[in-house]
């Protein structure tokens, strides 16, 4: 049982395998951020109250800030990026877009994130619910409302797709 | 591109805007933005993201005392630490930048002391740097940082404006003689004699706490100096690029070409990011000396405790009425303390002397004395956030009206209507010398009252008051200056533009790449240039590249603030569409040997007005121009790359009008207050893109909730902050917030072709005075008032008396 | 706001963890969620030299139903607790207290050993330990003992867990017929810290009260069983009456304590109006 200031880890990220050393005391979102250059996942507090780090482990969403890097060895890391790309976000992007659930960005990416968990939901959440759950993300630019719209958008849609 | 129809606020795309016939009309079109698409998927590129070689970063040593001498400063054991590069104290950096004093010479009396970067003395407030530890990483620099070892003589603090000026008190700066910044008086004379002789005279104290901006993406600076040729580069981000160019090249002494400042993608602005700082200019300083990257980035935790705070005024006020409803006189006195410098360039003034300036501005009263105090605090600086002394000046005005309504028995609605600024007094001459050119408050009133069913809720909530649930319904008429003029700034000596620019040229396959002076904060700045550009120009909106935020590539111009990038940035935009249109048309007649009146720009092609038949693509225009002059007659050269500027010269600032009105549930038993509704009607005159201004108000209003029940600075007696983190410090989240309906008036300004006015800050400046009147509405039955933010379950129930004083 | 620098380890057993903490003493911390740790790490509130990781001992996490009591292991996730159909049925105030645990991510991480061991006052777990009488599980080198929640929490952030020891899980009785668990908290905004909270559990039957247990927290440096209230209302009907003198005498169960949230005033009179809401709310809930 070895005590270690610097760690090897190994992560999948965004579906890609990476293996690197890291300090024990960076936490996740330093590590994606500078080791690995995915800028997308911000800081905004570092003591898990804004949201603004929300990312993906083993599909869940967590508080990157929250999670010391060597923590996720082994485990299964999803960014904004990964979930942009792969189109999983697509329906929830275009909702924010069409709606301008978003202005400065800065907050988007966690609530993104955050929203795609929502919208996964069954049975669909309500309005209320929506509030509630996105109530971890700070948004200083708009005033929710858009982007509570835009995840009601969205289960809306996928609740007429599946009547239909 | 998508386009939704998102259209309930009532405004018309045809606005009387005169576009080319025929021609795309994207001014009024809720057009989601193009350029703003990698922001949802996390390709977004703001001041931490960039990664350049050699780059290093920094860590601040803080003073831990609101007032201390500094002793001595030991940086031996912090400069020997891994990975440290360097540590740089105040006297260092106070010999590569110019002190600064933060007075505007068009403020008379106004006083400050020069300040520096770096705190060399004395620390002055809790939080302020003294020390800079520079290091090949973030977390290396806060390891040095706390080796730093600094002897301290703690001296007393200066807490509380309230005894700010009292002779016992120490003067913080001995020089000045006093802890007075300024003081503004307005007076139209004959106060007393009015409030003598009146029916009634309702007063109050109105007092709201510090806030502070908390932009979701903290400061960030990554400055980087090439010592080869001299040559700065600044990202930042910032509101205003080229007054951070200016103080950055006047205060190193560098050649102003020589130094470029970027705004990359900001996170959040609200007025915070247009201070100077610093912490900024520190790494500047650390940038020249090490001929390599530096950059800063603000944690949490130290934006609390230096970023610019705001509002922490105190209202002492009344008003005179006739036994009819008229108001026939107002009086305040507002004290706020700043920390203990004004801040640089643009003074903390602002705020106070628009409270001088605005209370009961919406209504028709002559008889006016307002008095405005800044004193000077061991606190944070002070400074310039969202809407200005706008909030501050609204809740007091609109809580003497509703105090005044209720004296009378009359309907808070129809003691509005009945005092508004007659609806042909217009352009109207305030006491205090500004000028409205013209508000449309009572359509406002007809509108909201509609729009909120005004009866149906009164009714509703008299019923519910007999089940005993009691609910309140505020209004809040509030004005917000827009499109300034250089009045605010420019008058008084400070090297801020008060003036917009935007280059547009015609690029070789026929689109149009626009430059302007506007800065992207995240409200749709570029958005907005695209789609009056496309308008005016008639090509494509597609066809339209955006280019903002960088001094080295746009126009001159003051960037983001005071509620003027559509209204003065627009406005350059326009006239630099027009010209270059205008160009292209002159230039087409000359070729096929016609008139220019004659031809039109549709869709990125010159066509013949009457038939609609297409001459020439742009893309032929730009061919025929740029690479085959030979068909360009001889005497003609045409010009495809125009430049326009703008700047508001009329009024000190271009007035808009609104009113807001909160509906919300209390709980007597707990002092919680639920919001169930907030309705507002806002008047900016044109609007380009309704989508993006509902949603600014919206953002603007929930700030404005912020203040009215969340937000606090909370100082303990040594002036040290004991809330600063997002734990203690409440922001508004999406679980309290009411949904926000947004309605519009529009009185186009006449100022500008364009006519539009800011709408920015709107929301801000009503919000926290709409929901300040529904609680004390919903109090009624109670006989409880409360005039003191934010309004915590604690006040709350203290004012109900449901809890004693411990 | 970066950590100081640590040296990490992760344990694969039991034995290691108890070998390392006894080795490190106080230069060591436990990292379990870390949703509490990490934050004060980074904050530099605190600075061990060590960090012992026990994510890695299976044996701490599960829920597992056995007879008529549910154990909790320690690294068992709030997001598990708030999912799982057993604490739902056997331990519903756990139940409805979790949605108030903070905010959705936080739970994903969090853990029960971690909020029960780091005792934040306004934290809910602790009260609902309380409430229902649990039993924790502390593990060290020299074996388990057993702590009733009462003997627990001792104040600010103190609790019973001593040098070398280790929280490994709780031990619930599964709710007996005619009980009934309420939960409640008023907070300034959802998923905040409470500024005062009821985790409520009593025997309610011909409309009765009886054998409960009212924990409230946020009231002071731990959460606090509420003595002379139960005593107020046991073997009384729900009525005015009986929540007036339930709460006439709530004063004297209750510390005074006060922080820039609220005053000592403030929280008595919420802690009155909560139990007079709580009350009525076990009468009116449907089994």
């Amino acid at each position: 049982m070895e005590t270690l200031e610097f760690m090897d880890i190994s992560v999948v990220v965004n579906g890609t395998h990476v293996t690197r050393r890291v300090a024990a005391r960076k936490h996740l979102v330093d590590f994606l951020r500078d080791d690995l250059g995915l800028t997308g996942s911000h800081l905004g507090c570092e003591h898990g109250a804004c949201g603004a780090c929300t990312v993906r482990v083993n599909g869940e969403t967590v508080r990157g800030c929250l999670m010391l890097a060597v923590q996720a060895d082994g485990a299964v890391v999803e960014t904004v990026e990964g979930a942009s790309d792969s189109g999983e976000l697509a329906e929830l992007q275009r909702e924010f877009h069409e709606r301008n659930a978003f202005q400065c960005g800065f907050c988007t990416p966690g609530m993104l994130l955050t929203a795609a968990e929502l919208v996964a939901r069954e049975p669909p959440p309500t309005r209320e619910e929506i509030r509630l759950q996105l109530s971890g993300n700070y948004c200083r630019c708009t005033g929710y409302q858009s982007i509570v719209d835009a995840v009601e958008a969205v289960c809306r849609g996928r609740r007429l797709e599946k009547t239909a | 591109m998508p386009r939704t129809a998102l259209r309930e606020n009532g405004v018309k795309p045809d606005n009387g805007i005169s576009v080319a016939h025929g021609a795309a009309n994207y001014i009024g079109e809720p057009l989601p933005r193009a350029n703003a698409v990698r922001l949802l998927a996390g390709r977004g590129r703001y001041v931490d993201d960039i990664r350049l070689p050699r780059m290093v970063h920094t860590a601040f040593v803080r003073s831990p005392h609101a007032h201390a001498r500094i002793v001595a400063i030991d940086t031996s054991a912090a400069a020997a630490a891994p990975g440290v590069v360097r540590v740089i104290t105040g006297a260092e950096v106070a010999r590569l930048c110019r002190p600064y004093v933060g007075v505007l010479a068009h403020i008379k009396g106004m006083q400050s002391a020069p300040q520096y970067p770096l705190a060399t003395d004395r620390a002055r407030w809790q939080g302020e740097p003294v020390a800079m530890v520079v290091a090949e990483t973030r977390a290396q620099a806060e390891d040095a940082a706390q080796l730093v070892d600094i002897e301290w003589e703690a001296l007393a603090p200066v807490t509380d404006p309230e005894t700010a000026l009292d002779a016992a008190t120490p003067v913080i700066h001995p020089d000045l003689g006093s802890n007075l910044c300024f003081e503004r008086i307005v007076d139209s004379g004959g106060t007393d004699e009015t409030f003598a002789r009146a029916y009634k005279v309702v007063e109050a104290s109105f007092l709201t706490a510090r806030h502070t901006a908390v932009t979701l993406e903290p400061r960030s600076v990554l400055a980087d100096f090439n010592p080869a040729d001299r040559q700065l580069t600044v990202w930042l981000s910032t509101q205003v690029p080229y007054m951070m160019q200016w103080i950055i090249a006047r205060h190193f002494a560098l050649a102003e070409t020589r130094v470029r400042v970027i705004a990359p993608d900001v996170g959040g602005g609200f007025g915070l990011k247009i201070h100077t700082y610093g912490e900024d200019l520190t790494t500047v300083a650390a940038a020249i000396l090490l001929g390599r990257p530096v950059k800063f980035v603000a944690d949490r935790l130290e934006s609390f405790a230096s970023d610019f705070h705001a509002r922490g005024h105190r209202v002492k006020a009344r008003m005179a009425f006739s036994r009819e409803g008229d108001i026939l006189a107002a009086e305040v006195d507002d004290l706020y303390g700043i920390g203990p410098y004004s801040g640089y360039p643009r003074g903390s003034a602002n705020e106070g002397i628009q409270v001088a300036n605005l209370v009961a501005a919406p209504y028709k009263q002559r008889i006016y004395r307002g008095r405005s105090r800044a004193v000077f605090q061991n606190k944070p600086m002070y400074g310039q956030y969202r809407a200005v002394g706008h909030p501050i000046a609204c809740l007091t005005g609109e809580g003497l009206v509703d105090l005044a309504a209720d004296e009378l028995g009359m309907d808070p609605a129809e003691f509005r209507r009945r005092n508004y600024i007659p609806a042909d007094a217009y352009p109207y001459r305030l006491v205090s010398g500004l000028t409205f050119e013209k508000l449309s408050q009572h359509e406002a009133l007809e509108q909201l009252l509609a729009m909120m069913d005004y009866r149906r809720l009164r009714a509703e909530q008299a019923e519910l008051r007999r089940r005993g649930i009691y609910r309140g319904i505020g209004l809040a008429s509030f004005v917000e200056s827009s499109n300034p003029s250089s009045a605010t700034y420019g008058q008084g000596g400070a090297s801020i533009a008060s003036q917009e620019a935007c280059t547009i040229k015609l690029a070789a396959t026929g689109g149009i790449t626009v430059a302007a002076s506007v800065v992207e904060i995240g409200q749709g700045a570029e958005a907005i240039v695209a789609q009056i550009a496309a308008t005016h120009m008639g090509v494509p909106i597609g066809e339209v590249k955006v280019v903002t935020g960088d001094t080295e590539t746009t126009p001159y111009g003051g960037g983001n603030w005071g509620s003027r990038g559509t209204g003065i940035g627009g406005e350059a935009v326009l006239q630099a569409a027009k010209a270059l249109r205008a160009n292209v048309l002159s230039f087409v007649a000359r070729l096929i040997e016609s008139e220019a009146s004659l031809l039109e720009i549709r869709d990125g092609n010159v066509v013949e007005v009457e038939s609609g038949a297409v001459r020439m693509s742009l893309e032929e225009v730009a061919r025929t121009a740029y690479f085959q002059t030979e068909h360009v007659p001889r005497d003609f050269q045409p010009e495809l790359t125009v430049t326009r500027s703008y700047a508001q010269k009329t009024y000190a600032g271009v007035y808009t009008n609104g009113i807001q009105a909160s509906y919300l549930e209390l709980d007597p038993e707990t002092g919680a207050v639920r919001l169930l509704k907030h309705w507002v009607v806002d008047d900016c005159g044109t609007i380009v893109n309704p989508l993006l201004v509902d949603e600014q108000i919206r953002g603007a209003c929930v700030q404005g909730i912020g203040a009215a029940l969340y937000e606090q600075c909370l100082y303990n007696a040594d002036g040290q902050l004991v809330n600063g983190s997002l734990m203690d410090y409440l922001v508004p989240m999406a679980a309290e917030m009411p949904d926000i309906e947004v309605g519009h008036t529009s009185t186009p300004t006449a100022t500008s072709e364009l006519g539009a006015k800011g709408a920015g800050e709107a929301g801000t400046a009503g919000a926290a005075a709409a929901v300040m009147n529904a609680l004390n509405d919903a109090m009624k039955p109670f006989g409880a008032r409360l005039y003191t933010m934010p309004f915590t379950p604690e006040r709350v129930l203290r004012a109900l008396g449901k809890i004693g004083e411990r | 706001m970066k950590a100081p620098a640590f040296v990490y380890v992760k344990p694969q057993s039991l034995n290691e963890v108890f070998d390392m903490l006894e080795r490190c003493g106080d230069d060591a911390k436990v990292l379990a969620g870390g949703q509490s740790l990490i934050a004060a790490l980074n904050m530099r509130l605190s600075a061990p030299r060590v960090l012992v990781d026990i994510n890695g001992i299976a044996e701490l996490a599960g829920i597992r139903v056995a007879g008529d009591g549910v154990r909790i292991g320690a690294l068992t996730r709030h997001r598990a607790l708030e999912r799982s159909p057993e604490i739902a049925r056997y331990l519903p105030l756990i139940h409805q207290a979790m949605p108030h645990v903070a905010h959705a991510p936080i739970r994903t991480r969090g853990s029960f050993g971690g909020s029960i061991a780091f005792a934040d006052p306004a934290a809910e777990l602790p009260a609902c330990s309380l409430a229902l009488g649990a039993e924790f599980v502390i593990g060290s080198k020299c074996g388990e003992r057993r702590v009733a929640a009462r003997d627990f929490f001792k104040g600010l952030y103190e609790t019973d867990l001593r040098p070398g020891e280790l929280l490994l899980a709780g031990e619930f009785a599964a709710i007996r017929p005619d009980y009934r668990s309420v939960f409640q908290e008023l907070a300034r905004r959802h998923g905040d810290y409470a500024l005062v909270g009821l985790a409520a559990h009593a025997r309610f039957e011909g409309g009765i009260y009886s054998d409960a247990a009212l924990a409230f927290f946020g009231v002071g440096g731990a959460p606090v069983l509420a003595e002379s209230a139960a005593a107020a209302i046991e073997g009384r009907p729900f009525s005015d009456e009986t929540v007036v003198a339930a709460q006439s005498v709530l004063e004297q169960d209750l510390p005074t304590h006060e922080d820039l949230h609220a005053s000592a005033g403030t929280r008595r009179h919420l802690a009155r109006v909560l139990l007079g809401r709580v009350l009525r709310q076990l009468a009116q809930q449907r089994s």
